[in-house]
């Protein structure tokens, strides 16, 4: 794997990006400002199915609407999100940051793939109940709390205090950002 | 006295001290003002959105603002009290960035415009469920400028 993403950054797309002047902080500012549309229309559904908002309105309604639009965000997310890691490669596929941000959002996509899975089975049951079932409030929840993890996650990505280039990292560290360190670098 | 004073006195606050001296303080802060888009942009969004009948059309703009308003000013709480720490870690720095003064231009003309244009003509024009081209006109007037404050703001760090 590392090998591939040590080819990924001697590419010449990759090069251009991460030495261009106005380009990189151009992709990321997008990847910032679409958090607004992804997850601010995403909060809107779990609010309804945590019965915090628009309870009057039947969850169909909601989803059929707003779900687009989370979908829309969603895009710009993970386009926005590849350039930048084909931007730095090495640095951030080694950033135990970015490992967990990633094992949060193979949560929150699980998860999300199971609730919707839940209200193909059910939902017309409770469709116009002001606060829906336990366990759809649950999901909901999850999805707050993982999206909230993957934001303070994608933010501390850009600090370098557990960088594999700066030595000596605890054995943990070294071990779950996959740190290759020489032997005369070992205490 | 000059202005600059100003800002080297919010630096040395007891606040702005302690950010600045900590590794983890500002990171921190900077993550849950980040959630904050997040937050905000939803409560702009439902009504935003709403007004350009592209959701909730079922209810009127007026009843969408009222369901959202909580929402929305919880969301420039959070987003003003981490956003206010974290200017005063580097207040002279801001002083002399162009992006910061665009965002705080931005935010206090979007902020003005929201709570005495844009809540006040959905209370009187937005109690039926079709919108007038006028208020479509202040959704598209309240994402664009919302949107400036954010890019500025995004840009605040790389410059």
């Amino acid at each position: 794997m590392l090998a591939l993403i040590e080819w990924l950054a001697q590419t010449p797309g990759s090069i251009a990006l991460v030495e261009s002047l106005y380009v990189y902080g151009i992709v990321e500012s997008f990847h910032v400002v679409a958090l607004g549309l992804f997850l601010g229309t995403l909060a809107v559904v779990d609010f309804r199915l945590l019965g915090w908002m628009f309870r009057q309105t039947p969850v169909s309604e909601i989803t059929a609407r707003f779900l687009p639009w989370t979908a829309a965000g969603f895009v710009i997310m993970v386009v926005t999100g590849l350039l930048l890691f084909y931007a730095i490669p090495i640095r951030t596929y080694q950033s135990i940051w970015f490992r967990t941000k990633v094992l949060l959002l193979v949560v929150a996509g699980i998860n999300a793939w199971l609730l919707h899975r839940r209200m193909a089975r059910d939902r017309p049951t409770w469709d116009k109940d002001p606060a829906p079932p336990l366990g759809v409030k649950i999901a909901a929840m999850l999805s707050i709390g993982t999206w909230i993890g993957v934001i303070i996650m994608g933010r501390m990505i850009a600090y370098n205090w557990f960088d594999c280039d700066r030595q000596p990292q605890s054995d943990f560290i070294n071990w779950a950002a996959g740190c290759v360190v020489a032997l005369s670098d070992a205490p | 006295m000059d202005p600059v004073d100003l800002f080297i006195w919010f630096e040395d606050s007891a606040l702005g001290t302690l950010i600045r001296e900590s590794m983890w303080l500002f990171p921190a802060i900077q993550a849950i003002h980040l959630v904050g888009i997040a937050a905000l942009g939803g409560a702009i969004l439902a009504v935003d959105l709403r007004l350009l009948n592209a959701v909730l059309r079922h209810l009127p703009p007026a009843e969408v603002l009222r369901e959202t308003r909580l929402w929305m000013a919880g969301s420039i709480l959070l987003m003003v009290s981490t956003g206010i720490p974290l200017f005063l870690s580097q207040a002279v720095r801001y002083y002399f960035n162009t992006s910061f003064w665009i965002k705080i231009g931005g935010l206090i003309i979007v902020v003005l415009f929201t709570y005495l244009v844009r809540n006040p003509r959905i209370r009187v024009m937005g109690n039926t469920a079709t919108t007038s081209a006028g208020l479509r006109s202040l959704a598209l007037i309240s994402i664009s400028l919302w949107l400036v404050v954010a890019f500025a703001g995004r840009w605040v760090g790389f410059s």
